[in-house]
């Protein structure tokens, strides 16, 4: 039987105010809050909650049958706790139906996987945690920002305990197999990798409302025939896209909405269900090895990480930021590491991006141009590393000031000890007091 | 055509892109271009179209011999040239202070008699339009208008007008009214009107109520450096960034942000320097500014600079910053940048609309241009991205391509 397995990312950065370099060492608050509300609501009354609405509608309207998958980056859910709390309360009704499943992925939406492996780590943990703590729900598969992936990536999430992964369907690794079944990673062959359909998933994120496309309009029962006609072994479609396309991307005029209301209906009747990724991934054994020594992601014609990673500006700033990495880390002041996380987001490096100058500079972008906002984010990131420095002293190495502060950590802990030796020696010399006492009085009242 | 000015000796941004074009123009094989100015000096190079000099052309008939035309003209032009003008003459001047060659003096600068010299630059054309066979006609600036509708009487062949400034820019919106009428007329009864930038088109239309189908935008571009300027070496002695301000220091060129961005950085960082190049009629008043403002122990002048020194200052240069209020074009950018410089430009210059790999602010706009100023300085990644991708950027901007939109516009009119 063919599944469909649904699966939406949502995620949005905390964009950087303007923050210019005379305010280095005087402004430590990084963010445009107006900008950041003003998104978020306005995307959440478009897009979020006429969508979680319609898909709560559905799951319980198919009894089951219908399933969904959300990718929810850490520093969205942070925002739509202060902004928009009632898109987490969409999520938990969904997560409640028990038909829904939610995925791991790093906490910063970032790109600590191709830079900082512990930070990596920690992020992916840090995310599992908060889903599980508002959700209930403990995720079991990974998804690397923007589907970045690799062999080295595939081992590292290995290492952290999980075996299952998802990735892009990416042609130039793919070649002749179809990204319709389940494979497994070329270095860890226990870790088993579910591919986007780009085809059909592009059809409904990028053309749905293209008229000049020559299937346009694409009806739900056009989509589910395509479906239904691949080769009948083939039983797995991974439509995996951005949470905005519904409302968003494609407004609500563009008839999105009803598009995904009929979908489970002309599915049912051509015998195709759904599912979710950890279910696929269970049901299903990989039926090859699927090689990537580069990485790769779901980004652009090119599929790799060009767009974060593409020239210098974007390469020298992740440098800089993931060289404090470490001493971060080290550190416990809270705003500290709040603000490390927010700055690592891949957002910020991709408004830096110069492929698609011309062409439409990325519509996402809130600078005037790629230099703009290069300028703003290492204005910001010095600002961040001299605080870093300030915390401890920048002749210390890492290693030196690891191993003072376990000493000093351990120092304390022997300091308790021993406080709390003192306290029940003291104790016990005070109680042999009050019974000397209470002797010496009884033989003097003798 | 007619120009002011051809390279090499320019007052101005004129000839630099005269000579630009018309090398451009001359690629397309089927093109033959006569290229009339006030007073050629004999050293223009000539190989790839004919220069004609408006005080070489007869006006009054004296009797010459071939010999004599020969020894006088030679350096300029082929005697040939000189009788064919002189069967053309068309009326009698004979009342006009004229030479022993029957010509008019030209200074070919911009004298204070200015509106004399169009005058008879004017009547010369008359001789011209009448001597050779031409398709169109081609006027570059406000000077040369007036000698181009002449032709065009004289001819009936399509004025196409090359509107390098307007009035409005050079100044800053209040319009000489004699000059503004010359302007109006050209742009009224010629055929087409080719602006350097849309900023310009727009001054253009909405100014001279011009109608926006007569009005078409062909950017300027910029010739490769010769190796000789390539070769240049850095010549900066001191350790610190180098800030480089190029041009007139006048009101047009908003000399006044510099030096309001650089009293911003100087006061937060101690390793960028600033200097101002150039001289102008704002100068004394800068150097009061920067005494004023207390930064002068960073801040320098150099005064006016000439051919060769321009090229060592900008490579000396790592950054470089042009705040102009209005800049029809500006070509200066286009030349830092083929120097390597990283450069930063007001979104109020021509210039700003094609060019992507420099950072653009506001003219006034000070606390963004220190911004990026500091930003060039201090981060390695955007200065050497800029120098980079400036470069390839700006060696692809070429002369070729704006004479082939040129050449567009002269066979819609034929």
């Amino acid at each position: 039987m063919k599944n469909i397995c649904f699966y939406f990312q949502i995620h949005q950065p905390f964009r950087l105010k303007r923050y210019r370099f005379f305010n280095i060492g005087r402004d430590h608050y990084y963010f445009d809050d107006y900008a950041n509300e003003e998104i978020l609501q306005q995307i959440t009354a478009r897009s979020y909650i006429p969508a979680n609405r319609m898909l709560l509608d559905l799951v319980n309207q198919y009894k089951g049958k219908f399933k969904v998958t959300f990718s929810i980056s850490g520093v969205a859910l942070e925002q739509m706790e202060i902004f928009a709390p009632e898109v987490i309360d969409g999520f938990r009704e969904l997560a409640k139906t028990g038909h829904v499943e939610f995925l791991a992925e790093t906490y910063a939406h970032s790109l600590s996987s191709l830079f900082d492996p512990e930070e990596f780590r920690n992020q992916v943990q840090q995310h599992a945690q908060r889903i599980e703590m508002l959700f209930g729900i403990k995720p079991t598969v990974v998804r690397n920002t923007e589907l970045i992936y690799s062999d080295e990536i595939a081992e590292m999430v290995y290492d952290m305990g999980y075996t299952r992964m998802i990735t892009e369907g990416a042609k130039h690794v793919l070649g002749w197999k179809s990204p319709n079944y389940v494979y497994q990673a070329a270095t860890r062959p226990e870790m088993k990798l579910l591919l986007k359909n780009s085809r059909f998933s592009d059809d409904i994120t990028y053309r749905f409302s293209n008229y000049s496309w020559n299937e346009y309009p694409l009806t739900a029962e056009k989509f589910i025939s395509w479906i239904a006609a691949t080769p009948p072994d083939e039983e797995l479609i991974n439509l995996f896209m951005n949470y905005e396309t519904l409302g968003n991307l494609q407004p609500a005029h563009t008839g999105i909405f009803e598009f995904f209301k009929a979908l489970p209906r002309f599915a049912i009747e051509n015998g195709i269900g759904f599912t979710t990724p950890g279910e696929a991934l269970d049901s299903h054994e990989a039926i090859g090895t699927m090689l990537v020594p580069n990485t790769i992601s779901w980004s652009d014609e090119e599929r790799d990480v060009s767009a974060w990673l593409g020239n210098k500006l974007q390469q020298s700033a992740l440098k800089s930021l993931y060289e404090v990495g470490e001493r971060v880390r080290l550190c416990t002041d809270r705003r500290l590491k709040q603000d490390w996380i927010y700055l690592q987001s891949s957002d910020h490096f991709y408004y830096m991006s110069t492929k698609h100058f011309g062409t439409g500079q990325s519509q996402f972008s809130p600078y005037m141009s790629p230099y703009d906002a290069f300028n703003n984010y290492m204005n910001v990131l010095s600002d961040f590393i001299a605080r870093v420095r300030a915390q401890y002293p920048d002749t210390v190495d890492n290693e030196e000031l690891n191993a003072l502060l376990t000493t000093i950590h351990n120092q304390e802990m022997e300091i308790k000890r021993l406080q709390l030796e003192l306290k029940t020696v003291i104790g016990s010399n005070e109680d042999l007091l009050v019974a000397k006492g209470k002797s010496q009085k009884a033989e003097k009242e003798k | 055509m007619f120009g002011w000015e051809f390279p090499p000796h320019i007052l101005g941004g004129l000839g630099t892109a005269s000579y630009g074009l018309t090398r451009g123009m001359a690629q397309q094989e089927d093109m033959e271009i006569t290229f009339v100015i006030p007073k050629p000096w004999g050293d223009e190079d000539q190989s790839f179209l004919k220069i004609i000099g408006a005080n070489n052309t007869p006006i009054v008939w004296h009797d010459i011999n071939w010999e004599r035309a020969q020894a006088r003209l030679e350096k300029f032009m082929d005697p040939k040239d000189y009788f064919q003008l002189r069967d053309h003459i068309y009326a009698d001047f004979s009342y006009m202070h004229t030479n022993d060659l029957g010509c008019l003096e030209f200074s070919g600068r911009y004298p204070n008699n200015i509106l004399e010299e169009t005058n008879n630059y004017s009547i010369v054309a008359g001789v011209i339009a009448r001597s050779y066979a031409f398709d169109i006609i081609h006027a570059h600036d406000w000077l040369t208008y007036p000698a181009g509708l002449h032709a065009k009487s004289v001819t009936g062949k399509p004025l196409v007008i090359h509107v390098h400034a307007t009035e409005f820019d050079r100044s800053r919106g209040k319009p000489n009214p004699i000059v503004y009428n010359i302007e109006k007329d050209g742009m009224d009864n010629c055929d087409h009107i080719v602006c350097v930038s849309d900023l310009t088109r727009k001054t253009v239309i909405e100014n001279y109520h011009q109608p926006y189908w007569k009005v078409t935008t062909v950017h300027n571009a910029v010739d490769p450096l010769s190796p000789e300027i390539d070769g240049i070496e850095r010549q900066s002695g001191v350790s610190e960034k180098v800030v480089t301000f190029l041009g007139r220091i006048t009101m047009q060129k908003g000399p006044e942000f510099f030096v309001d961005a650089a009293t911003q950085v100087i006061r937060k960082t101690d390793h960028i320097r600033f200097v101002m190049a150039g001289s102008g009629d704002m100068m004394d008043q800068m150097i009061r500014l920067v005494a004023d403002r207390g930064i002068a122990h960073k801040f320098h002048f150099t005064g006016f600079l000439r051919g060769k020194q321009v090229y060592e200052m900008l490579k000396s240069s790592d950054v470089y910053v042009m705040p102009s209020v209005s800049e029809p074009f500006g070509i200066s950018p286009l030349e830092a940048m083929q120097c390597g410089v990283p450069s930063i430009i007001s979104y109020q210059s021509g210039c700003s609309e094609i060019l992507h790999n420099v950072i653009k602010t506001d003219y006034w706009d000070v606390d963004a241009m220190a911004d990026a100023i500091y930003s060039i300085c201090t981060y390695p990644a955007m200065a050497e991205h800029l120098k980079k991708e400036g470069k390839i950027e700006v060696d692809n901007i070429k002369w070729e391509d704006a004479g082939l939109k040129i050449r567009h516009i002269y066979d819609s009119l034929m």
